[in-house]
């Protein structure tokens, strides 16, 4: 049995602890906001926080989640995650939409640790995440924009 | 993607004579496009029952329902796959009802063909070929001026003023006395005639069109709220998987499941006709089990040949006559000598295997009964989907229901016949009354074929050192998409369109043109990728154009805008992108910039890419400026995003993108190996949309095929070393 906190809730999982974070989270929790793309850890759809940390969920076995905090996009609620889904909408960032949540859990776990990250930081924090209808210049203006608006 | 003109009559469909279909598809082409009345289709009340989300809303057409608490629901015919029809649409209706944006919502339109066809496709439900805004513009427009007349005479009735005195604006119709809002008069103007040719506004009167709206389906997308396929949660639901032979064509001969049935949650594997499907509670347990499942394959019939071999024999084709398309005076007299001041240029253009990729990979959720079949997936034709499932299933097309949501991308994929849908509902039928959600992992989207066709482009051509072109000989080399597919009646002459659209009719004048075209049949499937042959045709024509601007030492702009006069719209694009980008001013040392102009869909696109090389030495691209001529551009700042979308897209195959083939077998099974634009990848872009009252035209993929060959023209300016293939090898 592993007991972990999900968007601060105590949760309990008995399964195959093999079974990656992602798919306990979408079809036991029904948390389905963190998208699969990939399954290898190589496109960041399904990006949650653990412990304040961006990690790729689809890789991450339940054995390694003892204890763990998890926060996923339908339970973001600090200031810099609402600045950064309001900067999302002005900068009407999405299209099909399917990476954009995983997008926006790597944007506020930057912008979490550092309000004012360099353009270079950004390209970091953000070159795990896979758009594939390219919407990165409105990532890297809604990005900005947030950091503005935080620091201001 | 360009998207098939047909009759998917299941019924009769084999009693229909070929040759009337040809001719029935042939009419359609050469209309350019097939208007079935571009009517509104008012609904009786009948019909309102509707299956939509939102139930207590009441019909006043196929495409507007208003709920009492006053929203006003635009019914959305297309699929959203990202391109943003469900803003561009429903702003189209709220324009002509002089709805407030804020009280627009929307829902998916069900499967129905008699009132949802795409206006350029016949009696097809369906979206591509970036057609959506414009086969929608007129019809919407009714739809919503049709309502509002309603509202109007209504109002005018009850308030006892003569209907020239009744106005509507921003949500509400007043008198001078009076003020209602829609949901206030509903009752009575559901009772009103809906006029059969409803007045429409000027464009001077747009409040809503040309004007930044924010996407409609921004906050969902945003929160996660929005629902996918992949999110389809029914009850008592079994995940899917389907193990797939390791290469296309390869055909299950025998299986081991025992391991697989030791799994925890493990429900069925059993034969289907494209492989084994495994079945179980969960995805987990169903990959699990997939893999633990031993199984043998014939692969007698697969593809054995490596990607090498393959463009060998490609480009040895290539080199030889092909079928001729095109063909204008006398190119081979001309080539055979040149004069003093006359240069003869030749090219050969390689391209690889492109996948679609999409973020989401292909699924659908299925629930099958004794004679009925439900569906839920991003539909992309659901006509074509509906005419699989009652071919597989024996019941009639429109039993087929279909629950439309929102796709993780497509850029083509979504729209195939026989393939994932197909699947789906060939395991739903196995357990009956119980719905199963398919899913493909990366790995069987990657490897399940459908891929942008490789092809080989041998170009010739004589320019004169004045800059004029004599003589232009093009041969395109390609697998066909639709040869040997459910939709090859489609094809319309000797050798498939795509094999050289926006290269029969090329815009640069040229006293003699001979455009041919070859198909080379492959085991490995083909399938239209955003913006279809012309994704690939437009490298070749344009990296050609500067490398004779070159041999006659002209600029690269100058000698396009020499050729393509009297084209006023490719001058349109080239000359607002030429003053936006500061075409003249010469960039620092070791920067270089090119060009290129398409028109595909419908829309003209030119963009300058500018480059330069890293610390590293790898190519970067810095900047790319756009302009496109999309006609009216209903939503620029959505024009904008595709224009965005489509550079981005385009230029993974700049940087990496390609399918290859080793002894047969794809290389690429993950985006470990299979490489879309990373972030720190994309360039600078800037979008400038050229002013225009024409109706509107495509945005989802026209910003696809100039962009490869701007950046190798660029390339070619920074190294002196013309680019041939793709992606980009320094
Ligand atoms: S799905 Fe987890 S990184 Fe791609
Ligand atoms: S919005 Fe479609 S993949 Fe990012």
């Amino acid at each position: 049995m592993i007991k972990l906190k999900v968007n601060d809730q105590q949760k309990v999982f008995r399964g195959d602890p093999d079974q990656p974070l992602l798919w306990f989270l979408r079809e036991e929790l029904s948390l389905t906001g963190s998208k699969y793309a990939c399954g290898i850890g190589a496109c960041g759809a399904c990006t949650v926080h653990f412990n304040g940390v961006p990690v790729r969920s689809c890789s991450m076995p339940m054995s390694a989640m003892s204890g763990a905090e998890i926060r996923t996009i339908e339970g973001l609620a600090s200031p810099v995650a609402k600045q950064v889904q309001m900067s999302w909408q002005e900068m009407d960032v999405v299209q099909c939409g399917y990476c954009q949540s995983g997008q926006i859990m790597s944007a506020v776990a930057l912008l979490e640790r550092n309000t004012k990250p360099s353009s270079k930081e950004i390209d970091e924090a953000m070159d795990g995440n896979i758009c594939r209808c390219a919407t990165y210049q409105r990532i890297r203006a809604a990005i900005e924009d947030s950091s503005d608006k935080l620091g201001a | 993607m360009d998207m098939p003109l047909k009759l998917f009559n299941s019924a009769n469909e084999s009693s229909l004579e070929n040759q009337s279909r040809r001719q029935f598809i042939k009419a359609c082409a050469a209309s350019g496009a097939l208007i079935v009345g571009a009517g509104y289709l008012p609904i009786t009340s009948a019909e309102q029952s509707s299956r939509g989300k939102h139930r207590d809303a009441l019909v006043f057409n196929a495409f507007v329902k208003i709920t009492p608490d006053n929203r006003v629901v635009v019914v959305i015919k297309h699929l959203d796959k990202g391109q943003g029809v469900t803003t561009g649409l429903a702003t189209i209706v709220a324009e002509e009802m002089d709805a407030n944006w804020s009280q627009v919502g929307w829902e998916f339109a069900p499967a129905d063909a008699t009132k949802y066809n795409n206006l350029f496709w016949g009696p097809n439900q369906g979206t591509g070929g970036s057609t959506a805004i414009a086969n929608s513009w007129q019809q919407l427009r009714n739809a919503g001026a049709a309502a509002r007349a309603m509202f109007v005479n209504a109002a005018a009735k009850k308030w006892g003023v003569d209907s020239s005195a009744v106005t509507v604006s921003d949500g509400f119709v007043k008198s001078s006395t009076h003020r209602a809002s829609f949901g206030e008069l509903i009752e009575l103007a559901l009772k009103e005639q809906a006029p059969e040719t409803p007045t429409l506004k000027s464009a001077g009167q747009f409040r809503l069109i040309g004007k930044k709206i924010p996407r409609i389906d921004s906050p969902e997308k945003t929160t996660g709220q929005a629902t996918y396929t992949q999110d389809i949660q029914l009850e008592n639901m079994l995940t899917a998987l389907v193990l797939y032979p390791p290469q296309e064509g390869g055909v299950l001969v025998s299986f081991d499941d025992s391991a697989a049935k030791k799994i925890d949650g493990f429900h069925a594997a059993f034969k289907i006709p494209k492989g084994l499907a495994v079945l179980a509670t969960s995805f987990w347990a169903a990959k699990k089990a997939r893999d633990a499942v031993i199984a043998k394959w014939d692969l007698a019939s697969c593809e054995t040949r490596s990607s090498e071999e393959l463009f060998k024999n490609y480009r040895k084709v290539a080199e030889k006559a092909g079928t001729a398309v095109t063909q204008k005076g006398d190119v081979e007299k001309e080539l055979a000598h040149s004069k003093a001041g006359e240069h003869i240029v030749e090219a050969l253009y390689q391209l690889p295997y492109l996948a679609h990729a999409t973020m989401e990979p292909m699924n659908c959720v299925a629930l099958v009964g004794d004679s009925s079949c439900e569906l839920w997936f991003g539909s992309q034709s659901p006509t074509m989907d509906q005419h699989d499932a009652s071919q597989l299933l024996g019941i009639a097309p429109e039993k087929v229901v279909i629950n439309t949501l929102f796709a993780g991308g497509s850029f083509g994929r979504r729209a195939c016949p026989n393939d994932y849908v197909v699947d789906a509902i060939a395991i739903a039928r196995q357990i009956k009354n119980r719905p199963v959600k398919m899913v493909w992992t990366r790995e069987d989207d990657m490897l399940r074929g459908k891929y942008r066709p490789m092809a080989v482009h041998k170009v010739r051509a004589k320019v004169s050192s004045k800059g004029g072109i004599s003589a232009w000989h093009h041969h395109s080399v390609a697998q066909a998409i639709l040869r040997g597919t459910p939709l090859e009646g489609l094809i319309n002459g000797p050798v498939e369109g795509t094999l050289t659209e926006g290269i029969h009719d090329l815009p640069y004048s040229t006293a003699s043109l001979r455009v041919e075209g070859t198909e080379l049949p492959s085991t490995t499937s083909g399938l239209w990728w955003r913006s279809v042959g012309h994704s690939g045709n437009a490298f070749a024509v344009e990296c050609f154009v500067d490398q004779l601007a070159h041999a006659v030492e002209k600029d690269p702009l100058e000698f396009r805008r020499a050729l393509l006069q009297g084209q006023s719209r490719y001058l349109g694009v080239l000359n607002l992108l030429a003053e936006k980008a500061d075409w003249s001013k010469p960039l620092p040392k070791g920067h270089a910039k090119g060009i290129a102009v398409h028109k595909a869909m419908g829309s003209w696109v030119a963009q300058l890419a500018e480059v330069s090389f890293d610390k590293e030495k790898n190519l970067q691209v810095d900047r790319v400026v756009c302009a496109v001529d999309c006609g009216i551009a209903i939503n620029p700042d959505i024009v904008k995003a595709q224009m965005e979308g489509s550079i981005g897209f385009a230029l993974g195959a700049v940087f990496g993108e390609q399918v290859t083939l080793e002894k047969g077998v794809v290389n690429q099974k993950n985006f470990d190996a299979y490489t879309p634009l990373r972030f720190s990848q994309m360039p600078k872009v800037e979008v400038h949309i050229v002013p225009s009252a024409e109706p509107p035209t495509g945005v989802g993929e026209p910003g696809v095929p100039p962009l490869t060959p701007a950046v190798a023209n660029a390339v070619f300016a920074l190294t002196g070393k013309p680019v041939y293939s793709l992606p980009i090898e320094l």
